[in-house]
């Protein structure tokens, strides 16, 4: 396998999502939200009015740490989708595969272009977010929260396994959607899980240490190579051009 | 250049190409004619190793298609215009060749030089940093031309290159084509287009899941029905015509004041018509020579296959 071919296909899909605003925006719009508008909830309703104490206020920063796991899952999924059926539409993957490209090739690229902007955005989001929840809490914890070894673990084992995931999801999603949107409502599904896991945090019902973000991040492992394998099976250019168009 | 044996393609139960053999020659210009669902993008795709043979041989150049490790050095020495152009429409045209160019690893300085030729050469230069979704059908078709060579392949694949396209821009598409064909690259023409065949092929093969007949336009002009002479007169009676029967023994048809005459060597047999004619009071107008036409020819052999 050659990066720099699987680079070049990534670098045109870049280019191609730099110029849709739609995508731009959903770059920016979930983002923001995390790495801004978390802490300023922390900010309004904990540290403000002071409706959370000390152990009340550490749980909900735990769990508002895991919305950029659920980031990594719904980000590539938007880009993924895009870039696979928006091909699928443009009727543009026969001439692509008549190049001296391999599917491998094809497919890494796809998934480089769909997982670096979304990881991208996800640690920029997460300066944002540490910085910002260490200065509206810092009064009441007496300390800064951020960084500590549950957030590194988020960031650096489940962020890109989840962005993976996602990816490889979309690949199969994308084999058999006709519309961009359709695709990416379906590749949501991927995500659901991830969502269980905040709700079950926020309960109590999960304690959102080390050790649960290991295993967390131990069942993603699985996933990915599951979805690996069948994404790579799927992504075939005879199966590509006979089936998907 | 292209050498095919046997050719089969079958996708479960139904069979699209049937044990194809041909072969097309370095330069040449060689067109598959059939109607939709023979075949023809099926062959491309596999002589393109899009898709995977079920049986037979086929080979490009020195490399076999169906050989994994064939493939790459096949697609590298080809370029492709599919039935649906497949561009980028949030990409330039030029970001569009530029993208190619680099998948088939076209060195920077030749990649630029070969981008400006091609686009020059199709009137596209002017557009070349305008997106390529804002293009009409035709600006799109001969961008999508440019593409297939932007890499300087040795042989062209172009699957209906004219289909859809008003008499401008497809007439400015063969009119490139036949500029290629001068280059001496070697180009397979899908089309519909009996006209287009006609002038831009060497050779035809018409197809219909299985290759129906190969030749030269003018072979396969010549070898299905006799040319025919056609004589308008001043008047056709009852009295002419069967007075001309007894003298020409040539099958005669008559439509309104015409007479449509079978000839086996127009040169020869015309003169003594002529003056078969003149002799029984017949007053001749106009003789034209009626040579059967390509779309003839393509009509009654797709029609005996039926």
């Amino acid at each position: 396998m050659r990066i720099s071919k699987a680079w070049i296909v990534a670098a045109k899909d870049m280019r191609i999502f730099l110029r849709k605003k739609y995508l731009i925006y959903s770059l920016v719009a979930l983002p923001l939200i995390i790495g801004i508008g978390l802490p300023l909830v922390l900010h309004l309703v904990g540290a403000k009015k002071q409706a959370l104490n000390g152990t009340a206020l550490l749980s909900v920063m735990n769990a508002f740490s895991f919305f950029f796991g659920i980031g990594a899952g719904v980000l590539p999924i938007i880009l993924a989708s895009y870039s696979l059926v928006g091909e699928k539409i443009e009727k543009s993957l026969e001439p692509l595969l008549a190049t001296p490209i391999t599917d491998s090739e094809l497919l890494l690229g796809k998934s480089i272009a769909a997982f670096i902007p979304p990881v991208c955005a996800i640690y920029i989001s997460s300066i944002f977010f540490m910085g910002l929840s260490n200065l509206w809490t810092h009064n009441i914890l007496g300390y800064s929260y951020f960084p500590n070894w549950n957030i590194g673990l988020i960031l650096l084992a489940v962020v890109p396994l989840a962005a993976l995931l996602s990816i490889e999801w979309s690949v199969i999603v994308s084999s058999r959607a006709t519309d961009v949107r359709a695709a990416q409502l379906q590749s949501m599904l991927v995500i659901i899980p991830f969502f269980i896991i905040y709700i079950l945090t926020e309960i109590g019902a999960i304690t959102l240490d080390t050790r649960t973000i290991g295993i967390i991040s131990g069942v993603i492992l699985v996933a990915d190579i599951i979805l690996f394998f069948l994404s790579t099976k799927t992504f075939q250019r005879e199966e590509i051009l006979t089936k998907w168009m | 250049m292209i050498n095919i044996e046997n050719l089969t393609k079958k996708f479960g139960e139904v069979t699209a190409v049937d044990g194809l053999t041909f072969s097309v020659d370095e330069g040449e210009v060689f067109g598959f004619l059939g109607p939709n669902g023979a075949g023809k993008t099926t062959t491309i795709r596999m002589l393109c190793c899009l898709i995977s043979k079920t049986s037979g041989e086929a080979r490009i150049a020195d490399y076999q298609i169906g050989k994994a490790t064939d493939s790459l050095q096949i697609r590298k020495m080809i370029g492709l215009v599919p039935d649906n152009v497949g561009l980028y429409d949030d990409l330039t045209a030029f970001e569009n060749l530029d993208f190619y160019g680099k998948l088939y690893e076209c060195p920077e300085e030749r990649r630029k030089e070969n981008i400006e030729r091609f686009l020059k050469m199709l009137d596209l230069w002017e557009r070349k940093d305008t997106r390529a979704g804002s293009f009409s059908k035709g600006m799109k078709q001969k961008l999508a031309l440019a593409r297939a060579l932007v890499h300087e392949p040795k042989i062209l694949f172009l699957d209906e290159p004219t289909a859809n396209l008003d008499p401008e821009s497809a007439k400015t598409v063969r009119d490139f084509i036949l500029e290629i064909k001068k280059q001496g690259r070697t180009i397979f023409l899908n089309t519909h287009n009996l006209d287009e065949a006609q002038r831009i092929c060497d050779r035809i093969g018409i197809i219909k899941t299985k290759l129906l007949t190969v030749g030269t336009p003018e072979q396969l002009r010549g070898s299905l029905s006799k040319p025919k002479t056609e004589i308008r007169l001043a008047k056709v009676t009852e009295d002419l015509v069967s007075a001309l029967r007894k003298l020409i023994p040539n099958k005669m048809e008559v439509s309104g004041d015409k007479l449509i005459i079978d000839v086996n060597n127009p040169d020869k047999e015309n003169p003594s018509i002529i003056s078969a004619i003149t002799s029984t009071g017949g007053q001749v107008r106009e003789v034209t020579q009626i040579v059967p036409s390509l779309e003839d020819v393509y009509l009654q052999i797709v029609k005996e296959t039926k």
